[in-house]
């Protein structure tokens, strides 16, 4: 998929067959392969899986913050353009202009945002400091503008709550501060990696709403990691969901949900305790995926093949590359047609 | 058996600290489950639910209040006079990695609670061991594992077995697929309603998941800063909600359906600190619907259908009125203790 430099229609950020290796004692694993993923301008691009999936290693490698050095990436390509409509491959970039980048065109924001904030300063002086080494205004300024801020965030009375300790405040405010922070820089990507998880369903609703608010006054592109999928069905334009380290689907938002090919996307919506069924007896139950995720990783073909209720003989033995569907759907399975 | 209730709390209360932090976990709470009966308790942080769990186990005392368990009050006991009461009534817990003891096997696990009652010896020991590995979906072998060996799901179906050893007539189920990926919650969830169906204990199911609580209970209990909001059936609180935080909680919960998502309405503001509770009704610095009269008085349940109550004087509104206008507001909230 080559497109010209520049074009609308070309993704902000091109994942393309990404592996990534980690070095234990016992040799080495490859938490993640084949992962191929797009974000385009202004969109929101949702990646979930379940634990061990491989999202948040994916998000990692995005952000070159693998940790070293047992963590490279293996294989593939992560294609981010420019403001400048440069195409650069971030797998191989020097510390310098990764760090550089990191920031500024791309942010990120996590699920505990106290592990991110620096417990001895207030909010409005760790906001104020970034916007000093980034435009370079003096303290005074920088403070007015780290409080201007707090109100875009929606923040009550920012003014005085600039002067706030991390503790001081609640979990939903503490994750505002970390999104004023990632949107101090005017970043064209922002990762959100479980940034809600923590928090209770209502102030949930409130972060949600203020990241979709940002990403349209700013054009800005979201890649949203989680494992809820009522968090996807609100927040997400297109949807790629893995599992054992690899993408099994990738699809607009509505298709996903209305019409999943991957067995294990449509198992995986079907265990929602919202999908319940009634059974025989009358008894709501809900269906449920038999079997864990750790035999996966030693499947020597489809990973989900010993879970999945559509297995036939080949599935076991041959592994299934990742190719286009219907409707722009992606699909590592051998039998979607089938099914 | 009677038609008594197996439970019953009456102005339930729990103060943690002492002026001028004194927290007001729980205040006034009365309620009662039936035997056999799957009674869901539902809030955000801070609501008390998991304190009005452990008041009901006597595993915190209470500060005032009543606590009667199949016609006798326990909330005065001393432990010895509680000991015959412990084997009726077990707990569940969220964490199935710090709820088991990770020194122990698993035979120990759940052998612990046989010995503690004089339940079984020698080999009727083991074959009741085997017994409620089986129940849950375990196996015989499994017994001389310890507890890093297995998956959180299976953790889980651990804890359960420890919990049936003693055949309780109440289980108290605190978050229990909270920590769960989201197909072995739905192996979890089903496991325990077979349990139910099969023995036939009450369950007292906490979660801050509705859709969770809404799939398991037959009646539920809406929470909010230590104080019954809404009381009913579960068709009723769920299809015909009347208390405004029910309502909200209903909206803001995410749906993994992504035509859903435009109907969404916000609260505003955070939770209020539990030290410092709003005078009157503890919702209302947060409830579209507030009037100067809700700060005045605590609201009283009233009844609104067949066992259903409210926590509200405007019960009246239409339901449509709720939240006119207010979708996706630009800005919070500045409510006043909102922090």
């Amino acid at each position: 998929m080559t497109v010209a430099l520049g074009a609308v229609s070309e993704p902000l950020l091109a994942i393309r067959d990404l592996a990534v290796t980690f070095r234990t004692e016992e040799g080495d694993t490859t938490p993640v392969r084949g992962v191929d993923l797009d974000v385009l301008e202004g969109r929101t691009t949702a990646l979930v899986g379940e634990s061990g999936s491989g999202k948040s290693v994916t998000s990692l490698a995005v952000m070159g913050l693998l940790p070293r050095p047992a963590g490279r990436i293996a294989a593939g390509s992560i294609l981010f353009r420019t403001a400048a409509g440069q195409r650069l491959d971030l797998v191989g970039l020097p510390a310098t202009e990764m760090r550089r980048l990191r920031g500024n065109a791309i942010a990120m924001i996590f699920q505990e945002p106290m592990t991110s904030l620096n417990p001895v300063l207030t909010v409005g002086e760790q906001i104020a400091e970034q916007v000093r080494l980034h435009m370079g205004l003096p303290r005074a300024a920088a403070f007015a503008r780290a409080v201007e801020m707090l109100g875009f965030v929606e923040i009550p009375d920012a003014r005085r709550r600039a002067t706030d300790y991390p503790h001081q405040m609640s979990g939903g405010m503490r994750q505002r501060v970390m999104i004023a922070l990632a949107m101090s820089c005017n970043p064209r990507l922002l990762i959100a990696d479980e940034p809600t998880t923590a928090l209770d369903v209502t102030i949930q609703a409130q972060i949600l709403a203020l990241i979709d608010r940002l990403r349209r006054d700013h054009g800005m592109s979201v890649l949203f990691i989680t494992h809820n999928l009522g968090v996807v069905a609100e927040i997400a334009d297109h949807v790629t969901v893995m599992y054992a380290g690899e993408v099994v689907e990738s699809a607009p938002v509505r298709d996903l949900f209305h019409r999943p090919r991957h067995p294990y996307t449509n198992a995986l919506i079907d265990c929602l305790p919202a999908r319940a069924v009634r059974a025989p007896d009358g008894r709501k139950i809900v269906r449920s995926i038999p079997g864990t995720v750790a035999s996966a990783f030693a499947a020597p073909g489809c990973k989900f093949a010993p879970r999945c209720v559509h297995a036939a003989d080949g599935c076991a033995t041959r592994h299934p590359d990742l190719g286009s569907g219907v409707e722009g759907h992606a699909i590592r399975c051998l039998r979607w047609r089938d099914l | 058996m009677t038609n008594d209730p197996l439970v019953r709390i009456r102005g339930l209360t729990k103060h943690f600290g002492k002026a001028p932090a004194l927290v007001h976990a729980v205040e006034s709470v009365d309620f009662s489950i039936a035997r056999g009966e799957m009674l869901g308790l539902v809030g955000e942080s801070g609501s008390g639910k998991s304190t009005i769990g452990r008041m009901i186990l006597r595993a915190l005392d209470v500060t005032a209040g009543e606590v009667v368990f199949d016609g006798t009050p326990i909330h005065a006991m001393s432990q010895r006079q509680l000991k015959p009461f412990r084997r009726r009534m077990q707990m569940v817990f969220q964490d199935p990695y710090a709820s088991l003891n990770p020194r122990l096997r698993v035979r120990d696990i759940v052998g612990e609670a046989l010995d503690a009652h004089g339940l079984a010896r020698g080999a009727a020991r083991t074959a009741r061991i085997t017994e409620l590995l089986e129940i849950v979906g375990l196996q015989a072998e499994h017994a001389d594992r310890f507890p890093h060996e297995f998956s959180g799901g299976q953790r889980q179906r651990i804890g359960i077995a420890r919990a049936l050893a003693v055949e309780p007539e109440l289980i108290v189920a605190d978050e229990p697929v909270s920590a769960l990926d989201v197909s072995v919650q739905a192996q979890v969830l089903n496991l325990l309603q077979d349990l139910r169906a099969r023995f036939g204990m009450a369950m007292l199911f906490i979660s801050h998941d509705l859709d969770v609580i809404e799939l398991m209970c037959d009646r539920i209990v809406v929470l909010y800063l230590g104080r019954v909001m809404e009381i009913g059936p579960t068709d009723a609180v769920c299809g015909d909600p009347r208390h405004p935080y029910t309502r909200a909680l209903l909206e803001t919960s995410p749906k993994p359906d992504p035509d859903a998502r435009r109907t969404r309405n916000l609260l505003q503001g955070d939770i209020p600190s539990p030290v410092a509770p709003p005078s009157g009704c503890v919702f209302r610095t947060r409830c579209p619907q507030a009037i100067s009269a809700c700060a005045e008085a605590v609201p009283p349940l009233r009844r609104v259908g067949a066992g259903h109550a409210i926590a509200c004087i405007r019960q009246e509104s239409p339901r449509s009125e709720a939240f006119e206008g207010r979708a996706y507001p630009s800005s919070a909230g500045t409510d006043e203790g909102a922090d």
